[in-house]
């Protein structure tokens, strides 16, 4: 069976991704580009005996690339050389999509063009000449309608025979750029082919246009060959001096001028001829009138998020509680199936709890992204970035991290993970760098318990201010750091926004599913084994070194002692009394155990640090905890205080305890507050944020996060000494 | 007869062809990508709740840019 390399190509919304779907159907996989996150969608299609690859890229508006998405479209066709590529262009926007069109022709790569969206033309009453078009491109031009399929045989099958017929390479486009730049392109081509520069794996005159657009990534893998790669520069300097004397102008603008040129001479050839002058974007326009309205969006713009977030909390929390039942189903067979002792402890506390716990967030996260796809396909999400655009600026971010914060926990609830993962959205790598290490910062789902717990205990009639204090305080460090990061170690200017606001549509259901499911399979395969492997070393750290025999010996008589006096003789209430005793005795055999096991030695190692802030040795141990899942304090806090197991959800119990401890004063809870609000991202996060930027940031966000949150705290505690010594 | 403004300065509305765009670099390079080049007509379709971004509409399509952009490119007002 014959076999071609296929890539889709074109803008940004031009309807390709429905295309690779309706081709590829559920035969795709997703992974990312070597070295940058962007994703990397491939899949398989088999036509009449011939095996496609077909590898849907990233949409971009140049070849010349300025987004990282670009730059995996740019290498994925100059480094895989595929044997056709099908351009998918918007109709509605012909003069536009165009112009990345011109830039593919020049790459001399078989080339058959979809004009997709056709039937948005039509209705409007405008024809689009599609034969003249491809005559005078001469390159295959077919119309086809993503949504239904319409044209997608056709196209396929056109770019099997041209793929096949030009084996593929054929001759690359000549465009002249004016006597000035043809001159001085013929001259450069000379070197290039003179000295086999590259390879000769590009055309030549697609390189030295490169050159002439001060490319830097082409320029920089020019610079391995020395020699001509400063012959070339010496003919790019000469052209660029007689530009700026002659014309006032710079060579890329000549490019850019002339491409257009170009465009329009094709255009003038009566391709497209309106019967009405209907305006294309006049339905879009109305709902922008609204949705961007200077009143109006911000309303609607919070509306949508608060609702976007209800929906997936309270709907994503149904198929939730399922997975916490079939766990703790688990987890029983578990307990009664596997003799008590380490072994059982170990496969119910450290493997079922821990993977369940990370499991458990599946259904959320689907939810989650199903709407961000949603917003985004729609065309929602370019507006969230413009309206916003100017509050993020002022903290050195972009309009789009406005999305990642909020799913990270911006308005309660969320969580960071997620959050992460969609940062991919964001174009400069830098802002996104700035946005990821800023988003742990927020109140996520996790924390909430344990602010409630914390508020209940001390400050328990103003449980709802703590709450939004908590907010509060998460977006002021959020914003704050993000402005100190952006000028110290993620300096740079901001990204220029410049930004399409693509026309509204209805997003495909097939579409949104499939964008779903790779997210949410991505977080289970990667969460998943990282958080095992914590899972069980945490469980570790918490159960070892066991207590001496002779301690538990103790215990035990203790027990028996008690066991001893029950006698049926007993009232009701007395044998309930003797229980509560033992169950006493339970607890503090645990507490005993905690204090002396790994954790518990550290957590007192590190009182000699932490007493600044008011934490002791059991708060401590906690917060170790918290490290793997934020949840994990409100449990290891019961289990230091002695209460044994304590349920995350169900927190009284603990905040009278924690009350009744005369060491434990609202100080202490404020700045334990504080500290859980800000310190170290949980372990799953902290993969999260590798998988995106690098184990160097991720460790970056561990200690300075930590680092904040301790100077916060001690100062919280410190300050507040001082204030109620004073009075 | 009039003159020639930057970009940052036009109202609501207001249509223009544009002059020049000042800036270079990848910048200038993004913005001429997206199809401002010289001898664009655009119209200013609106500007964000706190008046930056503002948003554009050329070539059958809406840009959206900031005004510390649009500071870059010069233009002549239609009438």
């Amino acid at each position: 069976m014959d076999q071609l390399k296929v890539a889709l190509a074109g803008n940004p919304n031009c309807g390709k991704s429905t295309i690779f779907n309706a081709l590829t159907g559920l035969k795709q996989k997703v992974g990312n580009y070597p070295g940058i996150t962007v994703s990397k969608h491939e899949g398989q299609a088999t036509i009449n005996d011939t095996l496609l690859n077909i590898c849907d890229l990233p949409g971009a508006y140049s070849l010349t690339p300025y987004s990282q998405e670009e730059i995996a479209a740019r290498n994925h066709l100059i480094n895989e050389r595929p044997d056709v590529i099908i351009n998918v262009v918007d109709s509605n926007s012909l003069e536009r999509n165009l112009y990345f069109t011109l830039q593919l022709l020049e790459l001399g790569i078989p080339l058959v063009l979809g004009l997709n969206m056709i039937d948005e033309v039509r209705k409007k009453g405008i024809t689009i000449d599609s034969k003249k078009l491809s005559s005078l491109l001469r390159v295959p031009v077919l119309e086809t309608v993503g949504k239904t399929g319409e044209g997608k045989t056709e196209l396929i099958t056109e770019a099997i025979r041209n793929a096949k017929e030009g084996k593929g390479v054929t001759v690359p486009l000549y465009i002249s750029y004016g006597a000035d730049l043809d001159l001085a392109l013929q001259k450069m081509e000379d070197v290039i082919i003179k000295h086999n520069f590259m390879n000769g794996a590009l055309p030549a005159r697609w390189t030295a246009i490169k050159y002439l657009e001060g490319d830097s990534h082409v320029i920089s893998m020019g610079l391995r060959e020395r020699e001509t790669h400063k012959q070339l520069e010496i003919i790019v300097a000469e052209v660029t001096d007689h530009c700026k004397k002659t014309l006032d102008t710079t060579p890329d603008e000549v490019i850019a001028d002339y491409r257009y040129g170009y465009i329009a001479s094709i255009l003038n050839e009566g391709i497209i001829s309106r019967n009405n002058r209907a305006e294309r974007l006049e339905l879009s326009d109305r709902i922008d009138k609204v949705l961007t309205n200077r009143l109006f969006g911000p309303i609607i713009l919070l509306g949508v998020l608060y609702g976007m977030f209800v929906m997936t909390f309270t709907v994503g929390a149904i198929p939730m509680g399922w997975l916490e039942t079939f766990f703790g189903f688990l987890g029983d067979t578990a307990t009664n199936l596997i003799p008590e002792g380490l072994i059982q402890s170990l496969v119910v506390s450290g493997i079922i709890d821990g993977v369940g716990g990370v499991l458990g967030f599946v259904p959320l996260i689907l939810f989650m992204f199903f709407m961000i796809a949603f917003l985004e396909d729609s065309g929602y999400m370019a507006r969230v970035a413009y309206i916003l655009d100017r509050i993020m600026q002022a903290a050195g971010l972009h309009g789009a991290s406005v999305m990642p914060f909020v799913i990270s926990g911006g308005i309660v609830g969320g969580c960071a993970v997620p959050g992460v993962m969609s940062t991919r959205t964001l174009k400069s790598p830098k802002e996104k760098l700035a946005t990821i290490l800023t988003l742990p910062f927020l109140t996520c789902g996790a924390k909430t318990p344990v602010v409630l717990l914390l508020g209940a205990a001390s400050f328990p009639e103003y449980g709802p201010q703590v709450l939004f204090a908590s907010v509060l305080l998460g977006w002021t460090v959020a914003l704050v750091s993000a402005r100190v990061l952006r000028s110290t170690v993620i300096k740079g200017d901001s990204t220029p926004f410049v930004m399409e606001l693509p026309p509204y549509r209805l997003p495909t259901l097939k579409g949104l599913l499939i964008h779903t499911w790779e997210r949410a399979w991505n977080y289970i395969q990667k969460a998943g084994t990282v958080i095992l492997a914590i899972s069980i070393l945490l469980w570790a750290a918490m159960t070892f070194p066991q207590l001496p025999e002779a301690q538990v010996q103790e215990f035990q008589h203790q027990k028996v002692a008690l066991e001893e006096t029950l006698t049926d003789s007993l009232t009701a209430e007395e044998k309930a009394e003797i229980e509560q005793k033992m169950l006493t005795i339970d607890n503090n055999q645990a507490g005993t155990a905690l204090r002396y096991s790994l954790a518990g030695k550290l957590g007192t190692a590190l009182e000699s640090v932490s007493s600044y802030a008011g934490f002791d040795w059991r708060v401590n141990i906690a917060l170790i905890g918290g490290f793997a899942a934020k949840e994990v304090i409100v449990s290891s806090l019961g289990t230091a205080y002695s209460l044994g197991e304590v349920d995350a959800e169900a927190s009284e119990a603990l905040s009278d305890r924690l009350r009744a401890d005369p060491n434990w004063t609202f100080l202490t809870a404020a700045s334990l507050l504080v500290f859980v609000m800000l310190y170290a991202p949980c372990f799953i996060t902290v993969v999260a944020i590798a998988r995106e930027t690098s184990w160097k940031w991720a460790g970056f966000s561990i200690v300075c996060n930590t680092i904040i949150a301790y100077v916060l705290a001690v100062g919280v505690y410190q300050i507040g000494s001082l204030i109620l010594q004073i009075n | 007869m009039s003159e020639h403004i930057s970009l940052r300065n036009m109202k609501i509305n207001e249509k223009a062809t544009i002059v020049s765009v000042k800036a270079t670099g990848e910048l200038g390079r993004r913005i001429r990508d997206m199809g401002l080049v010289k001898n664009t007509t655009f119209q200013v379709i609106g500007r964000a709740p706190l008046k930056d971004p503002v948003a554009l509409r050329l070539k059958d399509f809406t840009l959206t840019l900031r005004n510390k952009e649009a500071d870059h490119i010069l233009v002549q007002l239609s009438a």
